[in-house]
């Protein structure tokens, strides 16, 4: 999960950092939310990829109503010394898919059509097909997640639905 | 408990694995007074140690030694290395199947003959039938303690039953109810009622449902007859200079090939690992394989015509409370060739928690009209439907030579192109599937494809005759006297029902054959 490092205090953190798109900002060894609600320590990866890995992840599987922090989670797997150089290409990648659309990167395209344009050019790359399938259990397997969507998760050590609306349903 | 019988020591069976064919075999050998060796390749995990956890639970019971796929059904596509979901435990798939319990129809033991010839399948009457059969399921029935049979009471219907109910009924459905079900709706043989977890297929940490793990296994075990060596990977059957099987060797848990004697061998591996065995076992005297003079080893496989149709409600129906599988539409399970295929489908409720539901709901989609839908999760309901497929010759298991496991064993390759009749009828499902949410008001439908398969059926088929299939019509090979086939594999075809009742009502009465045989000296 993201931590706030402790020497960030959100005055710190906007005070140091640039913008990485609309929803990002990064300073040096740190990725954070715009709004300083979290951050993230990255050692192997430039920041700005990491932002940028964020707001692919996001475009990839939108849910609106679930935070970045959540994406940011879900891909900080790739932070690793073995991960980082094929993100950092595929990221680089991606930045040039962005240009070549007439955008300054991937985080200056502002619309998410744009962006999912240029996804759809390189889905069947290794890379997109990496981060997309990661995905899958990188996000919707956290447990914080779950109740973003209603989800329950166990139910034994509560002995079950049989006493807790497993019949509820009312609107039929 | 467990009586340790001496490798060297061949008056024994030796049965591999230990699933609803395997272990209620075993068992039933053993109250019978008959030595067993049941070799399972994985570990023993009971309900204590079942995990209310999706992909945790995977990691813990599904077998995941490496298999390749080809062919154009999409789980080749979807997961590549992964065609079935299948468990690898004591007690085998019967841990993570949902309990529906049905028996086959009178046409579906005949469905040469009743659906004529179907080009390009290799259709084949059954050499048994409903009314040979009846008083096995009668057994299996009790063994199971399936609802809606003898005297036991149906469960109550959850919220996705009481959805999938009120469509079918809007539609005209007539046989919709909460199904025959492996689960308790109350106290039965020691076991306690359903709670309504949610989690059946990841164990039932009740005992609420049938499981051999915890139920046939250790009762085998208490005769002091019953021998179940966990962690044990079948390599080779090997045979005497007369053909006939004198043994098996396997890999202990420590990885040291182990040799066991045997007097018979009975193969219950799944449909994938088992026609693997019998090819892996080739030798001088048998070069295509044990019991393949028929050349139908590995042949026929099927895996059910299926697929699931999920749907989306103005309103929240939170469809993973309860029994994952909590009720069945029947009306077309019938054979009727107005629709534009033969055989029939079961529709079944169906519920994934949201991790699987992301992997398994339009596997590789993503962008919104994917999220979106995962947005709606607490507002779906969802359905499974399972029918008969054809058996083509052509849709097989074959050992791939460039690939091998952690003991250097050739892997399955698991071949599957779908049928013609097979994709009418998954078409005709999905569209009924969709009407049935359509008519209580679905705001959105989708027809989903099939997951990896869970019923793997009829690669060392059933026949009459020899030249026709693997086995006669005691799951004994054609070639080899003291060989049996005891899991889905002997499917001569598949119906459209769940398979398990079928394969507990065949190991019963498999084990009546061979004690009876062994008594009168002829094995």
């Amino acid at each position: 999960m993201t931590t706030t490092p402790r020497s960030l205090t959100r005055r710190a953190l906007l005070q140091q950092s640039v913008a990485a798109g609309a929803a990002f900002v990064v300073g040096s060894g740190y990725v954070a939310g715009s709004s300083a609600a979290w951050a993230m320590e990255v050692q192997h990866l430039q920041p700005e990829t990491m932002a940028t890995l964020i707001q692919m992840a996001r475009d990839i599987y939108p849910h609106d109503h679930v935070g970045d922090e959540f994406y940011a989670a879900a891909v900080k797997g790739y932070d690793s010394a073995d991960a980082a150089p094929g993100i950092e290409a595929g990221v680089a990648a991606l930045n040039a898919a962005a240009v070549g659309a007439g955008h300054a990167s991937y985080l200056a395209a502002g619309w998410e059509r744009d962006r999912v344009d240029i996804l759809r050019g390189m889905e069947n790359s290794p890379f997109f097909q990496m981060v997309r399938g990661g995905l899958v259990t990188g996000l919707y397997n956290q447990k914080a997640v779950w109740p973003l969507f209603g989800y329950e998760g166990e139910s034994f050590s509560k002995g079950g639905y049989i006493d807790r609306g497993f019949d509820d349903i009312s609107w039929l | 408990m467990a009586a340790p019988f001496d490798l060297n020591d061949d008056s024994v069976v030796v049965v591999i694995g230990t699933g609803a064919g395997g272990g209620v075999l075993s068992n039933e050998l053993a109250q019978k007074g008959v030595s067993v060796v049941a070799l399972e390749a994985g570990g023993r995990y009971l309900p204590q140690d079942y995990i209310n956890d999706e992909w945790e639970s995977f990691g813990q019971l599904a077998w995941l030694d490496p298999r390749t796929t080809s062919g154009d059904w999409r789980v080749a596509k979807d997961f590549s290395g992964l065609p079935a979901w299948i468990v690898k435990a004591v007690g085998g798939t019967t841990t993570h199947w949902a309990g529906a319990s049905l028996r086959f129809q009178d046409h579906e033991w005949k469905a040469r003959t009743n659906y004529g010839e179907v080009q390009g399948a290799n259709l084949l009457d059954w050499p048994i039938d409903g009314a040979e059969m009846a008083p096995w399921y009668e057994k299996a029935e009790a063994k199971l303690g399936v609802t809606r049979t003898g005297d036991r009471a149906g469960l109550p219907g959850n919220n996705n039953f009481k959805v999938f109910e009120a469509g079918a009924k809007a539609l005209g459905y007539e046989q919709v109810h909460t199904g025959r079900m492996a689960i308790n709706s109350s106290d039965y043989d020691e076991r306690p009622s359903c709670q309504q977890v949610g989690f059946c297929f990841q164990g039932c940490k009740f005992g609420a449902k049938w499981s051999a793990a915890y139920t046939d296994i250790p009762r085998g075990e208490a005769t002091g007859n019953l021998e179940v060596r966990e962690k044990a990977h079948v390599a080779r059957i090997v045979h005497d200079a007369s053909g006939k099987v004198t043994g098996v060797e396997y890999f202990d848990a420590d990885g040291n090939l182990q040799m066991q004697k045997a007097r018979i061998v009975c193969v219950a591996g799944n449909s994938f690992e088992s026609p693997r065995l019998l090819l892996n076992s080739a030798s001088s005297m048998f070069p295509d394989g044990l019991a393949n003079s028929s050349g139908q080893v590995g042949r026929n496989y099927m895996r059910h015509m299926t697929g699931s149709v999920y749907a989306v409600f103005d309103k929240p129906v939170k469809m993973w409370r309860g029994t994952t599988m909590a009720g069945i539409i029947q009306d077309e399970s019938r054979h009727d060739p107005s629709r534009g295929f033969v055989g029939g489908y079961e529709l079944e409720t169906l519920s994934l928690g949201l991790p699987f539901m992301a992997a398994f709901l339009d596997p590789g989609a993503w962008g919104r009209e994917f999220t979106t839908a995962l947005d709606m999760y607490e507002n779906m309901a969802g359905m499974w439907i399972v029918g008969e497929d054809m058996p083509q010759e052509t849709n097989r298991v074959t050992l791939n030579h460039d690939v091998k496991d952690q003991y250097g064993l050739s892997v399955a390759n698991v071949h599957f192109d779908d049928h013609p009749n097979d994709i009418a009828m998954r078409n005709h499902a999905y569209k009924q599937g969709m009407a049935v949410y359509d008519a209580v008001g679905a705001t959105r439908t989708f027809p989903t494809p099939p997951y990896p398969s869970t019923h793997n059926l009829g690669t060392n088929r059933m026949s009459e005759n020899a030249r026709d299939g693997v086995v006669n019509k005691w799951g004994q090979t054609h070639d080899i006297a003291n060989l049996f086939i005891s899991d889905g594999s002997q499917f001569t075809t598949g119906a459209a029902e769940n398979p398990t009742l079928t394969i507990v009502a065949l190991a019963i009465r498999q084990a009546d054959h061979i004690a009876r045989e062994m008594s009168a000296g002829n094995l």
